[in-house]
């Protein structure tokens, strides 16, 4: 396929990546998220070495400023001695597969401090991203970054899914109701463990406060995966104001979680929301196989095929 | 002029055609003066500038020796973004697409032996431009010609920088606040001063429709009208000297539609939405370029018929001055042999067509009138979007425009949208996508500059950093970061005094960064 | 156009400009160009150094890197992002550039390790061709 390190192994990029060559963890990510054998090769040799890193999932609405919000909380990281990497999802173009991956313009601070950033394109919404982006996020884990950041675009289920499926989930809004609204509707406040509104200089930043705490007031709380009521902070991300605030009640979300069995609970969590995504994966794949081997159906009602084709294949053993 | 004229076959025609309002009178659909052209012919503004200053000094008096008669400086990439020419950023970029200037001593060396007082000079400079108007003011009175004296413009519209061609160095807010410190600086102490042309050029040339440019430029000018007003200008102090710049594209009913919309629309809202009293203040003068975007490589000297159309629909829009395209232009910089030709394209509409003859010759074509209500229509259109987001501003709305990037995400849907109909064959570009044949040979007597020159201009700059008075340099500076920092206060005194100390312009900027900040785009690809 | 194989990866593109230069409609235009072929483009925008690209290069997996000039510095500005890559072991990832960059210039540019030249009036088919085409001789090249 090509070039440089196509002739290595999945192991021995690995070890070249755990010794730092940037271009060798590049390369693992493509293939992670290309999926497939390999994937799954990479998968298994990095499981066993991850758990380190924290993990933190940054997600808002188109123009809330994740970007930039990311971008000055991994410059301040990295400048503070840690190894912090980011992986930005941007949605793919539904007609043509393509994609314009835009967020390192505004993580150029980010780049030049040192953090290693990774754009990723969703692929289509068919469960593809659910599973790399985990993959990607263990390989950066295995090589020895901490934190890792997954940072999407707070709309649709999936990108919500990704970057929820974090130790510690951020939801970026901006001042105006309108946000907050938008927040509600997309499911974002249900998975937030802390709140950011950015672009505090701008009026309404206090109503906006406001209108999450009265929204937080009205949401249960409550389930397995998260347990705290969300802390809110206000950013200028642009000026860099509220950035440390922020990043010391991430640490003080980590540091909880660490204390109590917080974090075994999200990564128990976390865990179990791949091997779904991974068996409805699995079972996609094994239901497109199976539709196509059946041919035209004649004479059976939809339901009648659809029990019959599921039969055979919970029938059909091992799927690999 | 001859009062009367005649056409080729001797027909006696009349200065003005067609029932009022005629040209002068408002809403000055049809030109700002009564007589238009047979008074005085529009400006041949030709713009020049690469390489040293000494350099464009020479093609300054060509063209003024060939009957140019007024000047226009193209600054190089450097020194449009603020930067010294010895920044590790302006490698390879220095004097290749305009003039380098980083002191004082290379404005001085830029005009040298021209009279300041007898010219009129136009300096396309928006980031840096108070700095750079600084220079000019100081080499003038090193020269004996006092400020209040000199003539020209200043393009200092940083809105369409970030809307538009990106030359932007601080935040918005800030910046329109250095915009606000030169209106009012030459409101005061330079009369023949334009202290922003507002300009619709880039925002077309970055791919925006005739529509958008003609919205987003007047929605800009109003911008600016707001902040002069909020720093406490009264709008007739200044808003006869604001003027405009803007683009002349192929579609010629379309452009002439423009220009006389735009007229229209700037007296309307001066009057009815800012107050303005004074006459002068109502009437949009404008500058004009022919559309260096539609210039093909292929086939250049096809570029002549193409600019002579442009500069034809600039003339018939009622321009007051003109800049025509060299043919080589999609290639490199122009050549001495093709800026001539490009002038000389002005100086046959001017002298042999006879459309200088007539005031708005097509007034009352039911076409082109129903063009400049169409475009006028659609320009509304954006001034009811942008009042509405800046809560009954406009200047705030346009400001929202450019954080969440709406200005740049239509200008890119409209360039994306232009490529696709050549792509497609909906639209046809002779030479590119059309009656190809007959590409050989293509000129080869392109203007280069090479890497000596950015060798020979480090050098000088250096000589400067030398023998200048290293601690005066710093008091200066020193100044300039304290009245940055004091509002209300007007940077351009501090200016004048830091650049006579020879600070550069780099060090100014990186002064003034320190106090307002940079500024990353909302990237709307 | 070819159509790839379906299911075979994105070619992943790194697009930016290089210096001070702020004509970005072009360089905007190609990322939509190309995004439209199937390609996925790690927009880099505006004022970009040989050290933001050579990182964008090497944490993307680009397969090929797009540089657009409008400022008649190609012939300086070419061969050092060129030599940035070779030094930071991305030699084999192609340069394209795009932009004004007169026919005469062309063969001192390939000389120098640019692998594509992207004129004005380049349409939409030849700029995917010519990506393509540079992606397709690298692999061949490293014998896969």
């Amino acid at each position: 396929m090509h070039r440089a390190t196509e002739g290595r192994t999945p192991a021995e990029l690995l070890a070249a990546a755990r010794g730092g060559e940037r271009r060798a963890i590049a390369r693992l990510l493509t293939l992670v998220e290309r999926g497939g054998g390999a994937a799954d090769a990479i998968t298994g040799a990095t499981h066993r070495l991850t758990g380190t890193a924290h993990v933190v999932g940054i997600t808002g609405a188109p123009g809330s400023g994740k970007s930039t919000l990311t971008s000055a909380l991994t410059t301040l990281l990295a400048e503070g001695g840690r190894r912090p990497a980011v992986v930005a999802v941007d949605p793919s173009s539904p007609l043509t597969g393509g994609a314009i991956l835009g967020d390192r313009v505004r993580m150029e601070a980010a780049t030049v401090a040192g953090v290693f950033v990774r754009s990723m394109a969703t692929r289509g919404h068919g469960g593809g991203l659910a599973l790399a982006v985990p993959g990607a996020v263990r390989v950066l884990d295995a090589c020895g970054f901490d934190p890792v950041v997954i940072e999407t675009v707070g709309v649709g289920q999936v990108e919500v899914d990704v970057a929820a499926a974090a130790d510690t989930v951020v939801v970026v809004v901006t001042p105006g109701w309108g946000d907050a609204v938008q927040a509600n509707k997309a499911g974002l406040l249900e998975v937030a463990d802390l709140f950011v509104v950015n672009k505090a200089d701008r009026p309404g930043a206090s109503d906006a406060r406001r209108d999450l705490d009265l929204m937080l007031d009205l949401t249960e709380v409550s389930g397995a995966c998260s347990a705290r009521r969300p802390t809110i902070v206000e950013t200028t991300a642009t000026k860099g104001e509220g950035v440390e605030d922020l990043l010391a009640v991430i640490n003080t979300h980590h540091a909880v979680l660490v204390e109590g069995t917080g974090l075994e609970v999200r990564r128990a969590c976390r865990l179990a929301a791949e091997v779904r995504a991974r068996l409805d994966h699995l079972l996609g794949e094994a239901a497109g196989q199976a539709l196509a081997e059946a041919g035209p159906v004649v004479g059976e009602t939809p339901v009648e095929t659809a029990r019959r084709l599921a039969g055979r294949i919970l029938g059909a053993g091992d799927t690999r | 002029m001859h009062p009367d004229r005649r056409t080729l076959s001797g027909i006696p025609v009349d200065p003005v055609y067609g029932a009022g309002p005629l040209p002068g009178e408002y809403p000055y659909t049809r030109g700002i003066h009564a007589g238009m052209y047979r008074d005085r012919h529009w400006t041949m503004r030709m713009f020049a500038g690469f390489g040293t200053a000494e350099d464009t000094n020479g093609r300054f008096k060509e063209l003024l020796r060939s009957g140019g008669t007024g000047l226009s400086t193209a600054f190089d990439m450097p020194t449009l973004m603020g930067r010294d020419s010895d920044h590790p950023l302006a490698i390879g970029e220095v004097g290749r697409a305009g003039v380098a200037v980083d002191t004082v001593e290379d404005m001085a060396d830029l005009f040298a032996d021209i009279d300041l007082a007898a010219v009129t000079t136009s300096m396309t400079i928006n980031g840096p431009a108070p700095i750079l108007l600084a220079m000019y003011v100081a080499v003038a009175e090193e020269g004996g010609v006092e400020r209040g004296r000199l003539a020209g413009t200043l393009q200092n519209d940083i809105l369409k920088e970030y809307q538009a061609q990106k030359e932007y160095l601080f935040p918005p807010r800030p910046s329109v606040r250095l915009v606000t410190d030169v209106i009012r600086f030459t409101a005061a102490e330079m009369p023949r001063w334009n202290p922003v042309s507002v300009s619709g050029y880039h925002i077309r040339e970055a791919g925006s429709t005739a529509a958008q440019e003609l919205a987003f430029t007047l929605a800009n000018g109003f911008a600016y009208v707001e902040a002069a007003a909020a720093v406490g200008l009264d709008v007739d102090d200044f808003a006869p000297r604001l003027s405009f710049f803007f683009n002349s594209h192929s579609d010629l009913f379309e452009e002439i539609g423009k220009f006389r919309a735009a007229r229209r629309i700037w007296a309307r809202w001066m009057r009815e939405r800012y107050g303005a009293r004074d006459e002068r203040s109502l009437k949009l003068r404008f500058h004009t370029q022919t559309a260096g975007v539609s210039l093909t490589a292929q086939q250049p000297e096809v570029n002549i018929a193409r600019v002579a159309l442009q500069a034809l629909a600039g003339v018939l829009g009622g321009t007051q001055s003109l800049h025509t395209d060299s043919y080589d232009e999609a290639l490199a910089l122009p050549s001495q042999e093709a800026a001539r030709i490009a002038l000389r394209t002005q100086q046959v509409i001017a002298h042999e067509t006879g459309v200088a003859d007539v005031a708005d010759p097509l007034g009352g074509s039911a076409y082109v009138e129903w063009m400049t209500d169409e475009l006028e229509r659609r320009a509304e259109e954006v001034f009811d979007r942008l009042d509405d987001e800046g809560g009954g501003s406009i200047l705030e709305g346009v400001y929202a425009g450019i954080e969440s990037g709406w200005f740049m995400g239509e200008i890119a849907e409209s360039a994306y949208r232009f490529e696709r109909e050549v792509n497609a064959g909906d639209r046809v570009v002779v030479g590119v996508n059309a009656f190809t044949e007959g590409d050989e040979g293509r000129s080869s007597r392109l203007l280069r500059i090479g890497q000596d020159t950015e060798d020979l201009q480090r050098k000088r700059l250096a000589e400067v950093r030398l023998e200048r008075d290293g601690s005066a340099v710093r008091t200066a500076l020193a100044r300039v970061a304290d009245e940055a920092g004091r509002p209300g206060a007007n940077l351009m005194p501090a200016l004048l005094d830091a650049v006579r100390t020879r600070a550069t312009v780099g060090e100014v900027v990186e002064v003034l960064e320190d106090v307002f900040g940079t500024y990353v785009e909302t990237a709307v690809v | 156009m070819e159509v790839r194989n379906k299911g075979a990866a994105p070619i992943r593109v790194v697009l930016a400009k290089l210096g001070l230069d702020g004509h970005d409609r072009g360089l905007k235009v190609v990322a939509r160009i190309l995004r439209d072929a199937g390609m996925e483009v790690v927009y880099l925008g505006l004022r970009q150094t040989t050290g933001t690209i050579v990182d964008a290069v090497e944490q993307e997996d680009a397969d090929v890197v797009g540089i657009s000039m409008h400022n008649a510095g190609h012939l300086t500005l070419a061969p050092l992002i060129v030599a940035a890559l070779a030094d930071a072991g991305l030699g084999d990832v192609p340069v394209v550039i795009g932009g004004v960059v007169p026919d005469e210039d062309l063969d001192e540019l390939a000389a120098a390790g640019v692998g594509a030249v992207l004129g004005p009036g380049a349409s939409a088919v030849e700029v995917v061709a010519s990506v393509r085409g540079v992606v397709d001789a690298g692999v061949r090249a490293s014998g896969n």
